[in-house]
């Protein structure tokens, strides 16, 4: 089951039930080390790491200086090797699409690769809703949709279930196996898992994928993965739908290959994954295999939107994770508590742009902009300067409580005029600095809570520098 | 205007950039690019022509957990392949693609071998295909799907060995496009395949064999035609 | 060569300001060593950055705009603080791009501007400091100054020449401390636990002493040691390159 209704908006609550679960606070401590540690290697292993991310943003910056034109490119190529191309303005419409397919091919069962539109768009529950059986079949999916979870990570959907819960999972839904089989091992589960979807990719009518890219010039979608279950759900059934957002489209093969020369890098930290698809309409006349019909979904949801504002940047993105890998607020809540599809700093970003700047505005608050998810993200997304943009456009709407809206304001008032600021620090904090002088710091202080509740304010010293520098006569002009 | 979604969508791009006032030179410049479809920046890595590119390529490809063999033609393939499944223990039965290469091999060396032709089935175990071409800066195997190459001899079975002629090396992807290109067709499917199928999807511990084959071979004919020109095509 | 007596204006930061005018003073000796004349100008509050980071743009362009005056008359502007000299640096000419005039003053004053080690060693060829500090520290990279300025080696070649000192890295020396300005009060659980698991990689180094460029991430971090009773001694990296440790009690201790 996909996440439907966004609980964004209860995202210090959702937090704080991250930070106090033993079990996921584990699976984060090894996942982030295991990722950067990779990504940083794979990084330093090719010279023209820095030169391709500046390459890449250029294309995708020519391309969404474009996109209406390389829409129709990459429609018209589609359409000459014999696919079919939807448009989807909205999450219902492509809902409704992927279900007209289904139901045409007589459908009752539909293989699934990982695809985060499909998370987007609420594919699961609808097709369920509607008598198709929906399966994923990347492992760390299969694991979460028995679980009736959401991914928590846009590339280890799973990786907050530990292998014992796993095994229950498994348990629980392989009915057919004998009980007391041996499951410690993440080798039996895979095996386990490997085994039950064989029969499912074998019995499915419509294999569904998403696409990290689109191709322009030769109407070729793209899929990146390592376990080849995207193949087979593409390769067995007798129809082939592809789930993509409009801003996947690249112009040409070797602007492909420039962006996937950092996409597993930044991911995984591998040089390339083990499989990279190009797939080009459907199986061809002579061909032995392939599926008989090829549809392409073309989502906009708010995308469009966003070409041609101070957020069209984030339409770069290639769904990598390394900002997710990288930050150290994701790194400590994992992927559930952001409340949405898009966790991390991507999706404080696009969350936002996408479900609402109401319902996902603590997103861009929640970050200390350290900056690590720009200096990682191999499209040279500005992510903290956008959530800055989001943070302008929240305080624009009057979204913050007011009473931090006012304090923000009296103290503005105040650092605007250096006189009154200097009056108005000097006695209060001269105050303070007695009263804390004796511990050096404070345990409570009254309106500093959210401060105290997790550490002592070490107290001021006193005067303020200001203060001294006068008293000790220093230097106020230039000289001449 | 907006009857259509797709009437929708691309009316909305288009008004976000303006494009009413810069269409001819827009579309221009995109119709140029396509048709240049210019490389970027290449690793130096793959930059390479003949010389040095079996060395990159055999190191890159056992580096992601594939095996390779060098034999010296394709005389030698047959007792490659039985010798490869001699010493992983597997078995014997194989299916193997309708590549007329393959069939002038002369598998009546190779006794041992049961051979099957057509696509991928629920039971094999093992497949044998060709290659399109071999990618050194990865070690990635380039397939194209056809009558000759049915796509899922390449995931379904538990092990998948593939026989690539050296002379069908090239440095970089683009290279390998550049061929592809040069043949006049897109086939539906271009499969990369850099090293077996792998998840780390259970505590991040990385496994082989997901979905699709736990053991890539790589089985590289040598022989005299690793002289010609790899790249020009 | 560096110029022989450049005027500095010395930007002090408002948290230095109101919680540790020590580090201001720090900071005058180290220019001053360095053959600067350093000049504290009145006009000056604050960089703008609790206004600029929560969405209050007009404001935070405001007190640029006003400070900005101030500013403008020195050779250099040097700022003890990586992520208030990013400010001035990076932030001040965005906020004003608008205005062509202003746009170009506020390029001049960016393009002067410098975190205060990185002024040391790289405008002013300052390679070692008289100083002795009696213990193991380890350094803190703070955020801003880490990844907007690329301060790293600069404040570590200067620590290397105090005697008595011997400085070591966090396990994880790139991970935020989890101040982040409001982010620290708006989400005190997460920032709670940010700064929990820094406190752990401190005091995992085994080292006695915490320096750092900032003093926000500073006192989070001192905050969270003294909240756990640690013993370990937190310090901007200026007191202990200006020799001011006398000059007073580490931050968050009272005076023995």
């Amino acid at each position: 089951m996909s996440v439907e209704v966004p609980t964004s908006h209860r995202f210090p609550d959702n937090a704080r039930a991250a930070l106090a679960d033993a079990t996921l606070q584990r699976g984060l401590a090894s996942a982030k080390l295991g990722f950067r540690v990779r990504r940083s290697e794979a990084a330093a292993r090719l010279p023209e790491f820095e030169t391709l991310r500046d390459e890449a943003r250029d294309i995708k910056n020519h391309v969404l200086a474009h996109l209406d034109l390389y829409l129709e490119a990459f429609e018209q190529r589609v359409t000459e090797r014999g696919g079919h191309v939807h448009w989807a303005g909205d999450a219902a419409a492509a809902r409704d699409i992927v279900l007209a397919i289904c139901r045409a091919a007589g459908a009752r069962t539909v293989t699934k690769g990982k695809s985060m539109i499909s998370e987007e768009i609420g594919l699961n529950a609808f097709l369920e809703q509607n008598g198709v059986e929906p399966v994923e079949t990347d492992l760390g999916e299969y694991i979460i949709q028995l679980r009736g979870e959401a991914p928590s990570h846009i590339i280890a959907p799973a990786f907050h279930v530990p292998k014992a819960e796993v095994a229950e999972t498994f348990q629980k839904h392989h009915k057919s196996l004998d009980p007391a089989r041996p499951l410690e091992q993440p080798r039996q589960l895979l095996e386990e898992a490997r085994a039950m979807l064989r029969d499912r990719f074998f019995a499915a009518d419509v294999g569904i994928t998403g696409a990290n890219f689109l191709i322009a010039e030769t109407g070729a979608t793209v899929i990146v993965t390592n376990e080849g279950n995207g193949d087979l759900t593409q390769t067995l059934p007798r129809v082939h739908i592809v789930l993509a957002s409009l801003e996947k489209v690249v112009p040409t093969l070797e602007d492909t290959s420039t962006i996937l020369r950092l996409l597993a890098r930044s991911a995984t930290g591998q040089e390339f994954t083990s499989y990279t698809t190009f797939s080009t309409g459907p199986r061809r006349g002579e061909d032995l295999d392939g599926p008989q019909e090829f549809h392409v979904v073309l989502l906009d949801n708010g995308r469009s939107d966003l070409i041609g504002t101070e957020l069209q940047e984030v339409l770069r993105c290639i769904r990598c994770g390394a900002c997710m890998n990288h930050c150290p607020v994701f790194g400590v809540i994992g992927g559930h508590a952001y409340g949405w599809v898009y966790p991390g700093p991507i999706g404080a970003v696009l969350s936002p742009s996408l479900i609402g700047i109401e319902e996902a505005h603590h997103l861009p608050s929640a970050s200390t902009f350290c900056g690590r998810c720009e200096s990682v993200c191999p499209m040279r997304i500005p992510l903290p300067g956008l959530m800055r943009h989001l943070r302008e456009r929240e305080y624009g709407r009057g979204i913050p409580p007011a009473a931090q809206r006012w304090g923000l304001r009296a103290w503005a008032f105040l650092a605007k005029r250096p006189r009154l600021y200097r009056l108005a620090t000097a006695l209060p904090v001269r105050l303070l600095g007695l009263v804390g002088r004796r511990r050096g710091a404070f345990r409570r202080l009254p309106l500093a809570g959210g401060w105290t509740a997790e550490r002592d304010l070490p107290a001021p010293q006193g005067p303020t520098f200001q203060a001294l520098w006068n008293r000790a006569g220093g230097r106020r002009e230039r000289p001449r | 205007m907006s009857g259509t979604p797709r009437d929708a969508v691309l009316g909305a791009l288009r008004r976000a950039t303006g494009r009413d006032a810069n269409m001819a030179e827009a579309a221009a410049a995109v119709r140029t690019r396509l048709a240049a479809h210019a490389r970027n920046t290449i690793p130096a890595r793959g930059l390479r022509e003949t010389q040095g590119l079996l060395e990159l390529f055999t190191e890159q490809a056992r580096g992601v957990d594939a095996s390779v063999a060098i034999v010296d033609d394709f005389g030698a393939v047959p007792g490659a392949v039985a010798d490869y499944l001699r010493g992983e223990n597997l078995p014997t039965r194989l299916r193997m693609a309708p590549d007329p290469r393959l069939d002038a091999c002369p598998w009546d060396d190779a006794p041992t071998l049961e051979i099957t032709r057509g696509k991928g089935e629920a039971e094999d175990v093992v497949a044998l295909t060709g290659a399109f071409a071999g990618v050194a800066e990865t070690g990635t195997l380039m397939l194209i799907s056809g009558p000759d190459s049915p796509t899922t001899l390449n995931f379904l079975p538990d092990a998948h060995i593939v026989v690539l002629n050296a002379a069908d090396l090239v440095g970089c992807y683009e290279d390998g496009w550049d061929r592809l290109r040069a043949t006049g067709r897109m086939p539906r499917s271009v499969n990369f395949i850099t090293g077996p199928s792998r998840s780390a999807d259970i505590e991040q511990t990385l496994q082989l064999g997901a979905h699709g084959p736990r053991w890539l071979h790589i089985v590289v004919v040598a022989g005299g035609a690793a002289t010609k020109d790899p790249g020009d095509g | 060569m560096p110029e022989p007596s450049p005027n500095v204006a010395l930007f002090v930061t408002c948290l230095a300001d109101l919680f540790r005018p020590t580090v201001g003073f720090a900071a005058v000796r180290l220019l001053e060593a360095a053959g600067c004349t350093v000049t504290v100008p009145r006009a000056q509050t604050c960089c703008g950055q609790p206004a600029y980071n929560s969405g209050d743009r007009e404001d935070a362009a405001e007190i640029a705009r006003r400070t900005l005056p101030a500013l403008e008359p020195f050779d250099y502007v040097v700022v003890p603080s990586g992520s208030c000299a990013a400010m001035l640096r990076l932030h001040w000419p965005a906020l004003l791009a608008d205005d062509a005039e202003l746009a170009t003053r506020v390029g001049a004053v960016a393009a002067k501007t410098w975190e205060l080690t990185s002024f040391l060693t790289d405008v002013r060829g300052v390679d070692s400091v008289e100083a002795a500090y009696e213990g193991i520290a380890v350094y803190h990279d703070s955020c801003s100054g880490l990844r907007e300025l690329g301060v790293r080696e600069q404040p570590r070649r200067l620590l290397r020449s105090v005697a008595g000192l011997t400085v070591r890295d966090l396990g994880a020396p790139e991970e935020c401390c989890g101040f982040g300005g409001l982010f620290a009060v708006k989400y005190p659980d997460i920032s709670g636990r940010m700064v929990s698991d820094k406190a752990d990689d401190i005091e995992a180094s085994g080292a006695d002493t915490l320096l750092a460029g900032d003093l926000g991430c500073l006192m989070n971090m001192a905050g969270k040691l003294k909240r756990r009773g640690s013993a370990i001694r937190v310090r901007h990296v200026a007191e202990v390159l200006a020799n001011a440790g006398d000059a007073a009690p580490p931050i968050g201790e009272s005076e023995a």
